[in-house]
Parts: structure tokens; C-alpha cells; sequence
């Protein structure tokens, strides 16, 4: 029976999966894609966009990552929930929020 | 030989929790209960044990105090009674599906309303389906020894584990016990040491995960396959008791039972008051037997079935109610087990009795066999779901 996260899939067995589904290493929250969750996701109009960075901190889900340079990145989709707080929070309407198909 | 003594069954279980020395209990008090956290604070008081003792402000928050501190790989204790119990019940299915084996006294008393702090087994009963191992005992020297192989029995499992009492008859009632010395008992139970636990620092750990659909069932199978383990476990410890101080536990008790036509099921005391009525009636040349459930969960039905095949017929006695309009929980799964086993020829019928400390006397029992007797001889069980000694 193996304990870490990597191993808990869809395919674990009763015999196989962990008393109580306890998992024994920390921070495996980083590989469990809650982005699935998601029905709108926003697009960045990187045209439109100032770096302004409103949108970064306002994120919940940390899905806005600012880099070295000072300066905000793409979307972390693997986590991004599609709540729309960045597409309000924008004052230049650099982000859309359009139905996420999958 | 062990050291002689009377206790009540309360002090008893307080007594055991001294011997055993855990590492945390966690306790609000609730009548018939309140005893064991109260004497077992006085040994933390007089330094007799070095056990953390958290007074909270309430049942739900005790058990989550346990469920804490045996993730963190302690030993955890607590004892209740009545709406206590029902208090808990959301925290002791999160115990029993965190595989947490916490030991948890329960001295048994009637749910509300009307309000009632007598002895019946509402409260256990209410919460049977927990996910908790549960050990009944007919006196204080049960109550005792059934504390004693509890945590053996959790710990091998990994189940949460409660020891329940009939509150005031059998908590309150001093009587004649036999305890056994303390460096018997710490041998006997052993030091808790978990393959996996919170205070850890070389394996950090998360408990208490959201599992989604496609892994919530599996978890539950696991826990499923736990209980059934347990049923040989309680055996082994039982023996290993046995061997120690002579006394023999199993999952069922059998009075009288080789030749039994009539049989009656039971749980907790007032196995003592039936035997009384089987010795009185076995005097007048009848037939009759008893079983008595030790272990409800994990529920005894190979060994129940096996006992009941050749009588002719059984009552279960229920003393609570499932308010189903049909039977009580023991008459229930009595059923369950003759019909999962191919068994239909014994005839059945349910008593509730002894609702809300409503006296059982020898004749109470005696008026069972009286018309178990009946049934027997006409193989017409008339109404099964039948209260005993209340006012018509």
C-alpha cells in the first residue's frame, strides 16, 4: 500500500487506499487539479493589459502568478476556478470571462 | 490472582483508565457518566497518572479533542451518556472513519423526552451505526474487563472502540470485582504505537481528507473489512484475557443453550435477572437458554445463528425502541443472521422492555418464557413487536 498523493487515483483499490484516505506527505495540494471544477475561465487580453497587477491579489486560488520581473503571467488553469473577481477587478477590461469547453 | 475489591462500575472503569495511564482524556460530564471523568480527574489531581486531562464545554468538542490527540498518535479516552452520545455523533463517525481507535466508556441512559436519566440503551443504539466497535457488560466485573481488552481491540483493527454499561444499575450499583494488578494490565494492554501518526516529524500527514465519489466508497469498503476483522480479534483478546485471569470473553455469551427450546437474546444487566429466571424455570424441568450479545458491533451473526438454529422459539429484547412500527435493532439483526444463515424454523418475537429504567424483575423474564412457551407449542408467534410490563 503506498501513501503519497501520486498514488491515490482513480484506480485504487478498496485493499489499496490509505485508512481514512489519510494521505503521508504534505503540500500535495499542488497536484490535485481543482481547475476541473471550472464552467467560465477568464482570457487576458495582454493588449489591454497595463501590469497593473489589481487582478493578482484578488485572486483566491493564487491562479495569477506575478513573476521576478514584477510582471503578471497567463492563468494557472490547474487551479483557476473561473470565479470572475480578476475580470471585475480589472479597470481596463483586459479580461473576459468566456464558457470554458471542454 | 487478582486484587479483590467492590466498586461500582463506574469506578471501575475509572479504575481501569488508571491502570492503563493513557495519554489524553477528553470528558464533559452527563449523568449517569459524569463519575468517571470526575474520579479519573482526582488520579490526574494526585499526580497517580500522568495523562493530559482537557475539560471542554461540551460532548462534541471531547470527542474532538480525542479525535485529535490519537491522530497525533496518543492514547484518547472519554466517557458519556444519553443526548452526550447523541452530541458526539457527529465527530464519532469522523473518529471511526479516520480509523482512530479511541476508547469511549459509556455508562447507557434513556434519550429525551419525556426527560429521563435512567438506564435503557437509546443512546447506544442510537449511534450503532457509527462505525464504533461496542462492548456490553452485564456487571461491574464486565464493564471492567471489557475496559481492560478495548484498546487491544481498536488498536489491532483500528476502530474506535466503546465500552458501554447500563447506567446506574450496573455504573452506580457497587458489587464484588476482581481487578487485576496494575503491571498485568500495562502488560497485558501494552504501549500504543502507531504506524502513522500527526507528531511525527520525520512523516508529515494528512487526516481527515475530502474524498470525492470516486474514492469515498472505497474508503467505507476498507472500514467495512475492519469491523469484520474485528470480530476474530475480539476473540484472540478474549482468549488472552482468559489465560491472565480466568475469566472468558467471546462475542456472545450462552446460558443454558445445549438443549434450549426457548431462547431469549439480550444485552447489558438484565442478563443477570433473565438467568435468575432460566435457573427457576430450569427447576420446573423447562427448556430454556439465553444469549447474551457482548460484542453489538461488530454484530455477532454466524454465532447468534449457530446458537438459535435448534430452538423452537426466541425474543429479542430490545430495550429501546427503533420506532419503526416493527421491531427493535437487536430483533432486527437477530432476524438478518437466521436469514442470511438459511435458518427460518425458530418462531420470533420482540420485546421492548426496560425503557427509561423501568424495573426488569425476574418475572418480567419468567412472563417472556411464559409466552415464548406459547409460541413454541402452537408455532403462532401472534404479534412480534410487543412492549413488556408497561400498563395496558
Amino acid at each position: 500500500m503506498s501513501h503519497l498523493a501520486k498514488d491515490m487515483t482513480p484506480s485504487v483499490t478498496w485493499k489499496d487506499i490509505t485508512p481514512g484516505c489519510n494521505i503521508f506527505e504534505g503540500g500535495t495540494s499542488v497536484t490535485v487539479e481543482t481547475g476541473d471544477w471550472r464552467t467560465m475561465k477568464p482570457v487576458i487580453d495582454w493588449d489591454k493589459c497595463k501590469q497593473c497587477l489589481l487582478c493578482a491579489p484578488v485572486c483566491p486560488d493564487m491562479s495569477i502568478p506575478v513573476g521576478a520581473d514584477g510582471k503578471r503571467g497567463d492563468f494557472d488553469y490547474f487551479f483557476c476556478k473561473g470565479c470572475g473577481i480578476c475580470a471585475n477587478a480589472c479597470p481596463f477590461g483586459a479580461i473576459t470571462m468566456v464558457k470554458d469547453e471542454k | 490472582m487478582g486484587i479483590r475489591e467492590r466498586l461500582s462500575g463506574n469506578e471501575a472503569v475509572a479504575y481501569a483508565m488508571k491502570q492503563i495511564n493513557p495519554d489524553v482524556m477528553g470528558a464533559f460530564p452527563i449523568t449517569p457518566s459524569t463519575e468517571i471523568p470526575q474520579y479519573f480527574s482526582t488520579y490526574v489531581d494526585n499526580g497517580e497518572v500522568d495523562t493530559e486531562f482537557i475539560a471542554v464545554e461540551s460532548e462534541h468538542s471531547a470527542m474532538s479533542t480525542c479525535i485529535g490527540a490519537e491522530a497525533a498518535g496518543c492514547r484518547a479516552i472519554s466517557a458519556t451518556s444519553s443526548c452526550g452520545l447523541c452530541y458526539m455523533t457527529e465527530m464519532l463517525y469522523v473518529a471511526a472513519s479516520d480509523r482512530l481507535p479511541i476508547t469511549l466508556a459509556v455508562s447507557c441512559r434513556a434519550l429525551s423526552g419525556p426527560i429521563n436519566i435512567n438506564n435503557d440503551h437509546s443512546d447506544a443504539m442510537g449511534v450503532r451505526d457509527c462505525g464504533w466497535l461496542m462492548l456490553f457488560a452485564e456487571t461491574n466485573q464486565e464493564a471492567y474487563d471489557n475496559y481492560l481488552q478495548a484498546m487491544r481491540i481498536g488498536e489491532a483493527v483500528s476502530l474506535p472502540i466503546m465500552i458501554c454499561q447500563d447506567g446506574f444499575i450496573t455504573s452506580h450499583a457497587i458489587e464484588n470485582i476482581e481487578l487485576v494488578e496494575t503491571e498485568k494490565v500495562k502488560e497485558f494492554v501494552g504501549e500504543y504505537k502507531p504506524q502513522h501518526f500527526l507528531l511525527n516529524k520525520d512523516e508529515p500527514m494528512a487526516v481527515g481528507a475530502y474524498a470525492t465519489p470516486v474514492y469515498y466508497m472505497e474508503a467505507k469498503r476498507q472500514q467495512a473489512q475492519a469491523m469484520m476483522d474485528a470480530k476474530e480479534v475480539i476473540k484472540k483478546v478474549g482468549a488472552e484475557f482468559a489465560a491472565m485471569t480466568g475469566r472468558e470473553y467471546g462475542l456472545i455469551e450462552k446460558y443454558m443453550m445445549d438443549d434450549a427450546e426457548e431462547a431469549i437474546i439480550i444485552i447489558g444487566s438484565s442478563a443477570g435477572t433473565a438467568k435468575e429466571a432460566i435457573q427457576n424455570l430450569r427447576a420446573q424441568g423447562k427448556k430454556v437458554g439465553l444469549i447474551k450479545i457482548r460484542s453489538f458491533r461488530p454484530f455477532p451473526a454466524e454465532d447468534i445463528a449457530e446458537a438459535l438454529k435448534n430452538v423452537k422459539a426466541f425474543a429479542a429484547m430490545d430495550k429501546d425502541d427503533s420506532f419503526n412500527a416493527h421491531c427493535g435493532p437487536i430483533f432486527a439483526e437477530t432476524a438478518a443472521a437466521l436469514y442470511a444463515a438459511g435458518i427460518s424454523a425458530p418462531k420470533g418475537i420482540n420485546y421492548i422492555y426496560g425503557l427509561g429504567g423501568r424495573d426488569v424483575r425476574v418475572e418480567s423474564i419468567e412472563h417472556v418464557f411464559a409466552e415464548l412457551e406459547k409460541v413454541a407449542a402452537t408455532g403462532e408467534t401472534g404479534e412480534t413487536y410487543r412492549y413488556l410490563d408497561v400498563r395496558e
